[in-house]
């Protein structure tokens, strides 16, 4: 069984910190790591590998910095890693980042095999969009599977897999056919740490790094800013509301007065609270 | 139906693409579309919400709204779908009916809805971020090779009459306004509860276009096998509450958590928390509040700890009543607050809980608080 599992090198949000003086983000040194999601969807893959055998071929597309990135996914224990790196693809949006990444895992079966499972995460947490995997899935043709809690079984004979899916509402169980493209949800499984092996393996493994004449790609009016139909017109920080806060004195008070001042405050502009909470049937 | 032009030139905004050249055959495309959810038999509250929106767009536009509606007619059907695209403001509504789309796959709905566009030329195109039309809105923007703004907090139409669709951006510090220029639909998502509730309308009158789904069971690969149902008291009803309190940071660590709980508890509101305290353990995720946890509208939200990055603001927004508390008077906080406190959330939360309790009758909250129904609450 052949296995491609996408990952994103994403900031790390939880170490960008805001600066106590002018209220901006502090980006600077803010260090990179696997999109956290994407390492769900890595160790589902390992352990299908563990389970019916195979091989798991790790892919990003990214700045050459992205290495760092499938290194660390192969001292997890992946077998292989490619890097899609290309000026073309700078600026891509979700469409044309599924179209990048779909040329790269169509090359990688050509080199390998063709990968039976592709997996992703449910989204990354930069963009936010969950968008890529469906992406993927459409361009490849590979029947789409998002939102995956779990991997019931496969059957590598008949081809066909059964799977858990979350949605608001409750789970499906589905069952469909390899190959498909899978994006796992989160907290799924625990990410293993990885075997000494696995990280002297990692270390002798050469990360691929494959530009887009590398990936056969060539229809370049599909990559990057040109093959994008979304385009980021402003950005912008939000501005304050018209009516400025209403700002509780606290100048020469007790807490319990100005919390006393709060909760007036608070019943005046909202006089069905007041009811609710003081009257005496109403909880 | 008012005519407009689609060859006024954009503003500059340095990037190649940015120019608006509408190919020929994208510019019969009018109409506003929204994708009604069904959620066993019900439409998806998001699907009114962006109703409502559809209409605001579409009036601005001059042109008409349409609720796009893919069911079995088995069972509960279509036909409050219908009804409730209708009452919410549709003047259409286009229909497909199959045995095949009785429960959510992606490979008919995908087909339904491409057939849909295909044929009738949506301008706009609008789905709930939900899983199901996250799964859909992705293989269908693909499929059409055009462009999909994900989670959007703000949707507008710009003077040249393209879709503005604003969402936030760099983690959640700044928000961005994103354009599909050059192909069609212009296709967005939006959560549940970002936008408002629009008022129902008393003559609910349309159009019913009604397609046929052109496949058949046999080429669908992918089959339903079974379906679970949620137990009603696992869902969080954090996104439902009247009354939300929020803790952020500035509580400064796992254990002062209670002090939210106590004043969640006096005043019968649900507790919640912004990003870093999930990314910190303090909070399981699904307590999370803003862009990538729960949106909410409630009546009363206080914030305490919490500096307002624009990733919470986006989820806190809608509510009728902000109270901010934060240490620091700069915090961002302060600009979309209404009513301020500047002070130690440690501090003044307990200060606060009294003052609710003393307004309260006495059986009301502290007894209940002294039983230990804190955890209760969660």
């Amino acid at each position: 069984m052949h296995i491609v599992v996408c990952i994103k090198q994403v900031p790390d949000s939880a170490q960008i910190r805001v600066h106590p003086v002018t209220n901006t983000i502090m980006r600077q040194g803010v260090p990179t790591i696997i999109n956290p999601y994407d390492l769900f969807a890595l160790e589902e893959a390992l352990q299908v590998r563990d389970r019916y055998g195979g091989e798991v071929t790790v892919l990003t597309m990214g700045p050459p910095m992205a290495e760092q990135a499938l290194r660390k996914a192969l001292t997890h224990g992946a077998d292989r890693a490619v890097l899609l790196t290309d000026r073309h693809f700078a600026g891509s949006d979700t469409l044309a980042t599924s179209y990048a990444l779909s040329q790269a895992v169509a090359k990688i079966g050509e080199s390998y095999g063709a990968p039976d499972i592709v997996f992703t995460g449910k989204q990354t947490i930069d963009g936010d969009t969950a968008q890529v995997g469906p992406g993927i899935a459409k361009r490849l043709n590979l029947q789409q599977l998002t939102y995956v809690t779990k991997i019931v079984s496969i059957d590598p004979t008949s081809r066909e897999i059964m799977v858990e899916r979350h949605t608001e509402s409750g789970t499906q169980m589905l069952k469909s056919t390899l190959p498909c493209l899978i994006t796992v949800l989160e907290g799924v499984n625990a990410i293993r740490r990885g075997s000494l092996d696995d990280a002297f393996r990692a270390a002798r493994r050469p990360v691929l790094k494959w530009g887009a004449a590398d990936t056969g790609i060539g229809e370049l009016t599909k990559c990057g800013l040109r093959g994008s139909p979304t385009v980021v017109k402003r950005v912008f920080a939000p501005g304050p509301r018209a009516e400025k806060a209403m700002q509780m004195d606290i100048i020469d008070k007790t807490l319990a007065e100005v919390a006393a001042d709060t909760v007036a405050a608070i019943f005046a502009r909202q006089p069905v609270l007041e009811r609710k909470l003081t009257s005496h049937d109403n909880r | 139906m008012v005519a407009r032009k689609n060859d006024t030139p954009a503003n500059a905004v340095g990037r190649a693409s940015s120019g608006k050249k509408l190919l020929k055959c994208f510019e019969d495309h009018r109409h506003v579309w929204v994708f009604m959810e069904l959620e066993g038999g019900n439409v998806h509250p998001v699907s009114i919400e962006l109703l409502g929106e559809g209409r605001r767009l579409a009036d601005k536009l001059g042109v008409q709204l349409a609720g796009v509606i893919l069911g079995s007619s088995d069972g509960v059907g279509t036909k409050p779908a219908i009804e409730e695209a209708f009452a919410y403001g549709a003047d259409v509504a286009y229909l497909v009916e199959s045995p095949l789309l009785a429960n959510y796959r992606n490979e008919p709905f995908t087909k339904a809805l491409t057939d849909l566009v295909t044929t009738h030329k949506p301008e706009i195109l609008l789905l709930g971020a939900t899983t199901l039309g996250r799964d859909l809105a992705g293989a269908v923007a693909t499929t059409l090779q055009t462009g999909l703004t994900a989670d959007c907090t703000e949707l507008d139409v710009d003077g040249d009459g393209s879709l503005a669709a604003t969402r936030p951006t760099f983690g959640g510090s700044l928000l961005c306004t994103i354009y599909t220029l050059n192909s069609r639909p212009q296709m967005a998502t939006v959560r549940p509860r970002v936008m408002a509730t629009p008022q129902r309308a008393d003559k609910p009158i349309g159009r019913i276009i009604q397609h046929e789904l052109a496949m058949v069971e046999e080429a669908i690969v992918t089959k339903v096998l079974a379906f679970l149902c949620n137990d009603g008291s696992e869902q969080s009803n954090l996104a439902n509450s009247d009354i939300v309190v929020g803790g952020g940071l500035g509580l400064g660590a796992a254990g002062n958590l209670q002090y939210l709980r106590n004043l969640a508890t006096t005043i019968g509101g649900g507790v919640g928390c912004s990003r870093p305290l999930v990314q910190k353990g303090w909070m399981p995720a699904d307590r999370q509040i803003g862009q990538s946890g729960h949106t909410i509208r409630p009546k009363l939200y206080i914030a305490a700890g919490i500096s307002g990055a624009v990733q919470h603001r986006v989820g806190v927004e809608g509510a009728d009543l902000i109270v901010a508390i934060n240490l620091d008077p700069n915090a961002p906080i302060f600009d979309f607050a209404h009513i301020g406190v500047v002070a130690c959330a440690l501090e003044f939360l307990p200060a606060l809980t009294e003052a609710f309790a003393k307004r309260m009758p006495p059986h009301n909250s502290i007894k209940g608080m002294d039983r230990g129904r804190l955890d209760d609450q969660e």
